[in-house]
């Protein structure tokens, strides 16, 4: 697989802290890549480090393998999680300007522009001021900053925030489309269920250091720890040579809601195979981790072990 | 196209785009041009033709009080009362009783106009009957008015410069201290207005947060430099409009006074008034422009140069102090919280201003010297030494100074700059924003 990104072992320090203490992550070319952690973890740091914003102490950035330079600027669209606009700037101007410092031509620039006002229904904007426009139509704005140079990698920082529902699916459609195009996207948010939907791989960062990285599926298959959720009518036996009953519910109804943990090596059919012979099974499921179960697991365990 | 021409370009547009920068471009012009127009034409036009009628009881001032200037004296036979009826229907406008007793009653003295009677007008006729007045007491005492005459002797020094080759130029130190004055106030005017403007735009845009967008499309010392030259342009435009507009209303409003004083003269001609009250006249004239003496120590000293290094100075200053001001921008959030920060980037420039008033007494002396060479208060204090006559190879050191000073400033500020732009939150101590010089870019 080829890595559009790689960082390695990058170390930063401030005065009176480390913000990332060797940490290594690879972007696969084409995927979205979810930089997950909690506040002050050093998501932004890096971000900033990979943007050139910084420079790191130690380590260094791969971009398409080479090694940072003022060149890449070009190739990465950055959308920062405080958002910010100059206020009194026509929209149409601001965006022209700001295309141009990532090195695009006026006219090229323009054309672009023009796209985008078309796509997202928003030409009468062109010659609104900033100030003018509510806040979600600001987002939206710099949104178009961020993606109109046509980047390589694109950067999100909590895209979502101050997104009602309904842009904020034209966003997510968007990411998508761009990903389609051959576009990274690095997504960096604390908000686990837009990584559930739109992440391809993920890497945790929690007290500057990656705790958790890796394709989702394979994350997610570390933290499956063999236990299965049944509902049925009857009495259920509370352990065999199969499985032990961790936790019995009852619901409405006379039916019981349980969770089960196999036994090694049991595979689920001769689990089932014993548990229908007991009682009448209405459904079944494996328990298989949230990204925010797996966040509150890693965090918090880590959070544990250093204090 | 370069990203700091672009980032120049904006910062210059958008500030030359508002309608302020256009209301100060004209009204100061229009400022100057009144300051210089104004005395002339209320001279000109102040109090026009008096005809003053005079009933003299004591019979003493007879053909001695003679017409001059607006004033024309007509003596009358008769009595005070008569007179006052008189003057109603007359197209006299001042009637003036001397009394019979007015050698030992010098209040006897009576003015009586149809409207009230102007300040000047009163203290013409004062002052003639005081004089003649005078005349008589001392004749009577025995003096001779001749010899009274050749005793009044006008000293009226002229001073010179003493050239480099030798000769001697007639100089105005009035000139120059008005002129010294001027471009050391618009120096020091524009260090604070430039400077803080460039403040201002530093922390609108770390409070905006487009800060960060901007740092990852450009060098923040790029953002920098961008904003102070863009700014400091707009510093440049303003005053070159100040000057053409300047030029511009004065030449209009000269060639207006000019037509005027013209007809005033041709009037006084026809008047039969004699060609030396007429030089006279065209004197008091031209003493009523306030920038006459200017225009004498403009012309010791070449405008050219004095232009040429108010620019210099005018860009060396700007950079030294704006950049110090960016540094500030950049280590806070709002105006208020820069305020504790801008005093010693402040005290300089106020001191190099204190120090002006002083050099302008004593453009010669050391502390003059030093302070036109040091490079934080040398714009303001060499362009008040300037026009006093300054030797070039002072200039040119205070320049190359000044230069090594501003890329100094620059220097540290853009340290201070490219780590302050991305710190939120707490107010940084005198002691962090020490510790920012040492991060790695």
């Amino acid at each position: 697989m080829s890595y559009i990104l790689e960082a390695q072992q990058v170390v930063k320090r401030y005065a009176n802290h480390t913000a990332l203490s060797g940490v290594s992550i690879q972007v696969p070319q084409g995927s979205i890549f979810g930089l997950l952690g909690p506040n002050g973890a050093g998501k932004t740091s890096l971000i900033r480090i990979i943007n050139q914003i910084t420079a790191p102490d130690e380590g260094s950035i791969l971009l398409n393998g080479e090694p940072l330079q003022p060149k890449h600027i070009e190739w990465i669209g950055y959308l920062p999680e405080e958002r910010g606009l100059y206020k009194k700037m026509k929209v149409g101007e601001q965006l022209l300007y700001l295309a141009q410092l990532k090195g695009m031509a006026k006219n090229q620039a323009i054309e672009q522009l023009k796209y985008w006002f078309i796509k997202f229904d928003i030409k009468e904007w062109w010659d609104k001021n900033v100030e003018d426009l509510s806040k979600g139509m600001q987002q939206k704005t710099q949104f178009i900053a961020t993606i109109v140079h046509k980047p390589k990698l694109i950067i999100l920082d909590e895209p979502f925030s101050g997104f009602d529902p309904i842009n904020a699916n034209l966003l997510k459609d968007e990411i998508l489309q761009l990903k389609q195009e051959g576009s990274t996207i690095i997504f960096s948010t604390h908000r686990m269920e837009s990584v559930e939907e739109l992440c391809d791989h993920i890497a945790l960062i929690n007290k500057s250091k990656v705790v958790l990285a890796g394709e989702k599926k394979a994350v997610k298959n570390q933290f499956r720890d063999n236990t299965y959720t049944i509902e049925y009518q009857g009495t259920l036996l509370p352990a065999t040579d199969l499985f032990e009953v961790l936790q019995y519910t009852t619901l409405d109804d006379n039916t019981t809601k349980a969770q089960l943990r196999l036994r090694p090596d049991v595979l689920p059919n001769a689990m089932l195979a014993a548990v229908i012979q007991q009682v009448e099974l209405s459904s079944f499921h494996e328990n298989i981790p949230s990204f925010n179960d797996i966040f509150i697991k890693v965090v918090g365990e880590n959070a544990n072990t250093i204090l | 196209m370069n990203k700091i021409l672009l980032i120049i370009q904006r910062e210059y547009l958008t500030r030359v785009k508002k309608k302020s920068f256009w209301i100060a471009s004209i009204l100061v012009p229009l400022l100057i041009a009144g300051v210089y127009t104004v005395p002339i034409l209320l001279f000109v036009n102040a109090d026009d033709e008096q005809r003053v009628t005079i009933v003299d009881e004591s019979g003493l001032f007879q053909d001695k009080l003679k017409s001059e200037g607006d004033l024309t004296f007509v003596f009358t036979k008769q009595s005070f009362e008569q007179a006052k009826e008189a003057l109603l229907k007359s197209k006299d406008d001042v009637l003036v009783r001397i009394s019979a007793d007015i050698i030992s009653n010098p209040k006897g003295v009576q003015i009586i106009g149809k409207k009230t009677v102007g300040f000047g007008v009163q203290n013409d006729i004062e002052g003639k009957i005081q004089n003649e007045l005078r005349n008589i007491k001392l004749t009577k005492a025995g003096i001779d008015l001749q010899v009274l005459e050749d005793n009044k002797i006008k000293v009226d020094a002229q001073t010179f410069t003493l050239n480099e080759d030798g000769g001697e130029k007639s100089s105005s130190s009035g000139g120059a201290m008005i002129l010294g004055g001027f471009f050391g106030f618009l120096l020091y005017i524009s260090a604070f207005l430039y400077g803080s403007q460039v403040m201002n735009g530093v922390i609108e845009e770390k409070s905006n947060r487009i800060i960060e967008v901007m740092v990852s499309s450009v060098r923040p010392f790029q953002l920098m430099m961008g904003k102070i030259i863009g700014v400091g342009m707009v510093g440049i435009t303003q005053f070159l409009l100040w000057g053409v507009l300047t030029f511009g209303a004065s030449s209009a409003t000269t060639a207006i006074m000019s037509s005027q004083i013209e007809s005033k003269v041709m009037a006084k001609t026809q008047a039969g008034i004699s060609k030396q009250e007429i030089e006279k006249y065209k004197a008091a004239v031209k003493q009523e422009n306030p920038l006459s003496a200017i225009n004498q120590t403009i012309e010791n000293i070449s405008l050219g140069k004095i232009i040429v290094c108010f620019f210099l100075f005018y860009i060396g200053g700007y950079l030294l102090y704006s950049s110090l001001f960016a540094a500030i921008g950049s280590a806070v959030e709002s105006p208020s919280e820069a305020q504790q920060f801008m005093f010693p980037v402040t005290i300089p420039i106020i001191l190099s201003f204190i120090l002006a008033q002083f050099i302008i007494q004593k453009p010669d002396s050391s502390i003059a010297f030093w302070a036109s060479i040091i490079p934080f208060t040398s714009p303001i204090d060499m362009m008040v030494r300037l026009p006093f006559g300054v030797s070039n190879w002072e200039i040119a050191l205070s320049l190359v100074l000044l230069i090594a000073g501003f890329m100094g400033t620059t220097w540290l500020a853009g340290k201070i700059y490219r780590v302050g732009i991305l710190m939120y939150g707490k107010k940084p101590s005198w002691k962090e924003i020490g510790k920012w010089l040492w991060y790695k870019g």
